[in-house]
C-alpha cells in the first residue's frame, strides 16, 4: 500500500476507534444507570485477597492444586455477575484497543518511523497506553467500574487529536532523526502517562465515592456524587489508584532519566531547564508527594486524592500547555 | 522524605521527650527545629515549595538556556523587569531562594535516611523475632489441627516458608520468618541515590566548563577561551584545565524536507570534522551531526545549529583586495533561512568599509519585496547597505562580529543592492567594488565537559532501582505454632503482621501462605477449607 494510502487508513482506524470507545462509554454509563452495586463483588476482602494474591510477585505457580484454587474460582464467578451492558462495553473496548494499535501501526508504517512524533500522535499513543493499561487492570483486579472514568478522556483525546490538533504524517527534524531514544524516551513517557491516566480516572472516582460516604453519614443533599452509589467502597478505589500510580512513578522516573541522557546526546547536556523539563520535575516531584502524603499521618486519605489530581493536571499542562504556550528544546512537540 | 512513613516516626518519637521546644535551652531548640526539619510534614512542604519555586523558570526567559529572550524580555517590560532580576527570576534555577528550596529538602532528607540507614544496617542482619504468645490478637491469623506431630509440622511449615524464601527462625514450638528486607533498602537506595544525583550534578556543574562557537566550512577551532563566541566555566573550574583539542570543518552538508506540511525544516545536517585530542596527536575523521556528537578526552562537542556564511571579495579604493572569505550571517528566521549578517572589512584603504547584508538562500520577489520562500539555496542572493569611514577597531574595544558600530561610519549613497553569484557591485565614489562569490554553510557547535555526568547516570540508574524495591515489595512478618492438644491431634495457629501494608494485599498473602501451610501439614482440618490430602 502506498504512503498516503496507509496514512488514509490510519486516520480512518482512529476514527473508529474513537467510535468503538464512544459506543463503550455507553454501555459502561448503562451499566452505572441500571446495574446492580457492584461494590459487593469487589470489597469482599476474600474475593478482593485471592484475585491479588494472583498477582503478587510470590504466587504460586509451583503449586497449582491449592494455592491456586481460590484465584481460578473467582474470574468463573465474576463474568456471571456481570451486566450485559457491561460486557458489551467490554468487548467494544477489547475491539477498539485492536483498531487503535493498528491505527498507530499504520501510522508507523506511513511515516517510517516511530509513530510518535508530534502531538497528534503522543495523544493516540497515551490514550492507547490508558486503554491498555485499562485492560491489565480489569483483568488483574477487576477494575471493569472504571471504564466510564478511563474511557471519557480517552475518547476526547482522540477527539481533539483527529480535529485541532491534528498533524499529517511527515517526517522528523534531525533530533527526533534515526535514534533510538525516541522509542525509549517517549514509549516509557506514552505509557507513564497512560498508568497515570488509569490511575487518575479511579482517584477521581475516590474522592466521589468518599464525598458520597461523607454526604449519607451526614444526611446532606447527595446530589452529582450520587453516581458513587454504585461504586466500589472508597477505601477500595483509594488502594486501587495508589497501586496503579507506584506502577506509574518509576516508569515517569525512567522516562525522565532516559529524556536526560538522550539530551546529553542530542543537546549537549542532560539537563538545561527547558520548559518541558521543568514540567516533568514539577510532575515528578507532585507525585513524589503523593506517594509520600499518602503514608503520612494526616494526609492521608482525600488530602492525598487531591495532590494525585493535582500531579495528573501536572502531567496534563506538560502535555498540553508546554507544547501550546512555551516554546522550548521540546517544541518541535508540533503546533 | 521516604514512602514510608511509619517508620520515619517511629524513629522520631525515640530520643526525644514529647512536647514543646519551651524552656529548653539552646540545645532543646536545636534538637526541636532538627525534629521539625525532618519531619515528614516538613518534607512534604518542602517538596511542594520546590514544584513551586520552578514555575517561575518556565513561564520567564532563562539566562541559562536563551539570553537573547531575556533581552527582549528587558525591551519590551522595562519596569517589571529590573524588579524581576532582582529576585532572580530569570535564573530562577541558580537563585538563591531556589537553593534554600532544595538545600532544605535535601538536609531534612539526610536527616532522615542516615539514621535510618544506621537503623536498617543494624536490622539487616537480624532474625525474626519469636512468636507472640497470643497469635489470633495479630492483625491477620487463622488455626487448624491436624494428626501430624508438631515437630512434623513445624518442620514442614520451615521447608515452605524457606522455599517462599523467608528468612526462618525456630524456637521451642514456634516458628518466626520474615521477608521484605529489601523494601527499606530499596526504599534508602532512592533517597541516598537522590543525595548522590545532587551531589553528583553541583560538582560536575562546578568542575566542568561549557561553551559555543560558530565555526564556517573551511575554518577551525582551537580549544581555548579565546577562540570561544561564548564561555561559561563552573565555580571550580581554571582555564588551564581545558583540554588541548583541536578540529577543523572540512565540509558539511544540509538538506531540507522539500514537501508536505514540514515544508522547509531541516531534515538532515552534518559536517565532516578532522580532529586532534592534542597538537602532535593523530589527526581523526568524525562526522558530527545533531545525534552523534564527538568525544574527545570526555569532552563532548555537538552540533546545536547551523547557518550560512556568504562569501565576499572586497576590492578597495586604491584596488587591492582587502577581503576574500566567508562571513557568517544569522538566520532571523529558521523556516526561510533569511539571514542577517555584518561584512567589516578593516584592512580596505583610503577607506574602511562595511556593509549591512541580507541573504536570501531562496529568493523570490512580491509585493512587499524580496523575500526568501525556502531554506534551501535554490536562488540565493544578498542585499547589501555600504558604509565607509572608521570601524572603531583600533581603539581595543571590543565589538560584536555581528553588529555594526556606525558612530564613525557614513553610509554611502543609495539604495540597498541586491547581488546574485558573481555579480559586482561598484560602490560609488571610488570607495571601491564588491563581489558575492558565493555561500558556505557554518555549523554552531557547543563544547560541555561535565566531569558529574556519568556520576549522575549512576545515581539516576540506583534511584529508579531502589524506587522499584521501595514500592513493590512489602516487609512482612509470619508466625506458625504448633501445640499438641489435649485431643492429642496438633494445634496450628498462624499469625501475620505487616507494617508497610499501603496497597493492602499482605490479607491476600497472608491466605495464600496459611492455605498452602494448611495442604502441607497434612490432615483435613475442617470442611470449609477442603485441602487435597496426600499431595505431599
Amino acid at each position: 500500500m502506498s504512503t498516503t494510502g496507509l496514512a488514509q487508513l490510519s486516520d480512518d482506524l482512529t476514527l473508529l476507534t474513537g467510535l468503538l470507545y464512544s459506543l463503550a462509554i455507553l454501555g459502561y454509563a448503562a451499566d452505572f444507570a441500571f446495574g446492580k452495586r457492584r461494590a459487593a463483588a469487589a470489597v469482599h476482602p476474600a474475593k478482593e485477597a485471592a484475585l491479588v494474591g494472583a498477582g503478587a510477585p510470590v504466587s504460586g505457580s509451583d503449586d497449582p492444586g491449592s494455592a491456586d484454587e481460590p484465584a481460578a474460582a473467582a474470574p468463573a464467578e465474576e463474568p456471571g455477575r456481570m451486566s450485559v451492558s457491561m460486557r458489551v462495553a467490554l468487548g467494544l473496548t477489547g475491539l477498539g484497543l485492536l483498531v487503535h494499535f493498528f491505527s498507530i501501526l499504520t501510522r508507523g508504517l506511513a511515516a517510517q518511523r516511530v509513530p510518535w512524533g508530534n502531538m497528534h500522535e503522543f495523544i493516540l499513543a497515551i490514550g492507547f497506553g490508558a486503554v491498555a493499561v485499562f485492560m491489565v487492570v480489569v483483568w488483574r483486579f477487576k477494575a471493569y467500574f472504571a471504564g466510564l472514568f478511563v474511557l471519557i478522556p480517552v475518547v476526547l483525546g482522540i477527539g481533539l487529536a483527529s480535529t485541532a490538533l491534528y498533524t499529517p504524517v511527515g517526517a522528523l527534524m534531525p533530533a527526533l532523526k534515526t535514534n533510538y531514544w525516541i522509542s525509549i524516551h517517549v514509549t516509557a513517557a506514552v505509557t507513564a502517562s497512560g498508568t497515570f491516566i488509569v490511575a487518575g480516572a479511579i482517584n477521581v472516582m475516590y474522592l466521589l465515592a468518599a464525598r458520597y460516604a461523607k454526604l449519607k453519614a451526614d444526611g446532606g443533599e447527595i446530589g452529582f456524587s450520587g453516581i458513587a452509589r454504585k461504586m466500589p467502597e472508597a477505601s477500595v478505589l483509594d488502594r486501587l489508584s495508589y497501586r496503579i500510580a507506584i506502577f506509574g512513578f518509576p516508569i515517569w522516573t525512567f522516562a525522565i532519566v532516559a529524556g536526560a541522557m538522550w539530551a546529553d546526546q542530542a543537546w549537549g547536556r542532560y539537563w538545561g531547564w527547558d520548559p518541558k523539563e521543568v514540567w516533568s520535575f514539577i510532575t515528578w516531584v507532585v507525585y513524589a508527594g503523593y506517594l509520600h502524603a499518602r503514608s503520612t499521618a494526616g494526609w492521608r486519605g482525600q488530602k492525598a486524592a487531591w495532590i494525585q489530581l493535582l500531579a495528573f493536571g501536572c502531567l496534563m499542562f506538560n502535555l498540553f500547555g508546554v507544547n501550546i504556550w512555551f516554546s522550548g528544546l521540546h517544541s518541535y512537540a508540533g503546533l | 522524605m521516604s514512602t514510608d512513613v511509619t517508620e520515619r516516626s517511629d524513629l522520631d518519637a525515640l530520643p526525644q521527650a514529647p512536647g514543646g521546644p519551651p524552656g529548653l535551652g539552646a540545645l532543646g531548640w536545636a534538637r526541636w527545629f532538627w525534629r521539625q526539619l525532618t519531619s515528614m510534614r516538613t518534607a512534604l512542604v518542602l517538596l511542594f515549595l520546590l514544584a513551586l519555586a520552578s514555575v517561575p523558570g518556565s513561564i520567564l526567559p532563562q539566562r541559562g538556556p536563551d539570553p537573547g529572550k531575556v533581552d527582549q524580555y528587558f525591551t519590551q517590560h522595562p519596569q517589571l523587569a529590573p524588579v524581576l532580576d532582582k529576585l532572580s527570576m530569570f535564573d530562577v534555577f541558580g537563585a538563591p531562594w531556589f537553593a534554600a528550596v532544595y538545600l532544605l529538602l535535601f538536609i531534612s532528607l539526610a536527616g532522615c535516611v542516615l539514621p535510618r540507614s544506621w537503623h536498617h544496617l543494624k536490622i539487616v542482619r537480624a532474625r525474626p523475632p519469636k512468636a507472640p504468645r497470643n497469635l489470633s490478637r495479630l492483625p491477620e491469623s487463622d488455626q487448624w489441627t491436624t494428626d501430624l506431630p508438631p515437630d512434623e509440622v513445624l518442620e514442614r511449615v520451615r521447608t515452605t516458608l524457606r522455599g517462599k524464601r523467608f528468612r526462618v527462625d525456630t524456637a521451642d514450638d514456634s516458628v518466626a520468618a520474615e521477608k521484605g528486607y529489601l523494601r527499606e533498602t530499596g526504599n534508602l537506595l532512592f533517597h541516598i541515590a537522590l543525595l548522590g544525583l545532587l551531589l553528583a550534578v553541583g560538582a560536575g556543574g562546578a568542575l566542568g566548563y561549557k561553551g559555543n562557537v560558530l565555526v564556517t566550512e573551511g575554518d577551525g577551532f582551537a580549544n581555548t577561551v579565546a577562540a570561544y563566541d561564548r564561555f561559561n566555566p563552573g565555580r571550580g573550574f581554571s582555564d588551564g584545565g581545558l583540554q588541548p583539542f583541536s578540529f577543523h570543518v572540512d565540509d558539511m552538508h544540509v538538506s531540507y524536507i522539500n514537501s508536505g506540511a514540514q515544508r522547509g525544516q531541516p531534515s538532515e545536517y552534518e559536517a565532516g570534522l578532522t580532529y586532534q585530542a592534542a597538537p602532535e596527536d593523530p589527526k581523526l575523521h568524525h562526522r558530527l551531526s545533531v545525534n552523534h556528537p564527538l568525544n574527545v578526552d570526555g569532552v563532548k562537542v555537538y552540533m546545536i545549529g547551523q547557518g550560512y556564511s556568504p562569501t565576499f571579495k572586497v576590492v578597495d579604493g586604491k584596488g587591492n583586495v582587502a577581503l576574500n572569505g566567508p562571513t557568517p550571517f544569522l538566520n532571523s528566521d529558521a523556516k526561510s533561512m533569511t539571514s542577517e549578517g555584518v561584512v567589516k572589512v578593516p584592512d580596505a584603504e583610503p577607506d574602511q568599509l562595511a556593509f549591512l547584508g541580507v541573504f536570501l538562500p531562496t529568493t523570490v520577489k512580491t509585493s512587499s519585496g524580496l523575500v526568501s520562500a525556502y531554506p534551501g539555496p535554490l536562488n540565493p542572493t544578498v542585499t547589501l547597505l555600504s558604509f565607509k569611514g572608521d570601524l572603531g577597531l583600533d581603539n581595543g574595544t571590543p565589538q560584536s562580529v555581528y553588529q555594526l558600530n556606525t558612530g564613525k561610519l557614513q553610509k554611502i549613497k543609495g539604495a540597498p543592492h541586491t547581488l546574485k553569484p558573481k555579480q559586482w557591485y561598484t560602490l560609488p565614489g571610488h570607495a571601491g567594488k564588491v563581489q558575492f562569490t558565493g555561500y558556505k554553510h557554518w555549523a554552531s557547535v557547543a563544547v560541555t565537559y561535565d566531569p558529574g555526568r556519568v556520576p549522575a547516570l549512576c545515581a539516576a540508574v540506583a534511584a529508579i532501582i531502589g524506587l522499584l524495591l521501595g514500592l513493590l515489595i512489602r516487609r512482612r512478618r509470619f508466625w506458625v505454632r504448633a501445640t499438641r492438644g489435649a485431643d492429642g491431634r496438633t494445634l496450628v495457629e498462624t499469625g501475620g503482621l505487616t507494617r508497610t501494608d499501603a496497597g493492602g494485599t499482605f490479607a491476600a498473602e497472608f491466605e495464600e501462605l496459611t492455605t498452602r501451610l494448611r495442604a502441607r501439614t497434612g490432615t483435613a482440618p475442617d470442611s470449609s477449607h477442603p485441602t487435597s490430602q496426600g499431595k505431599e
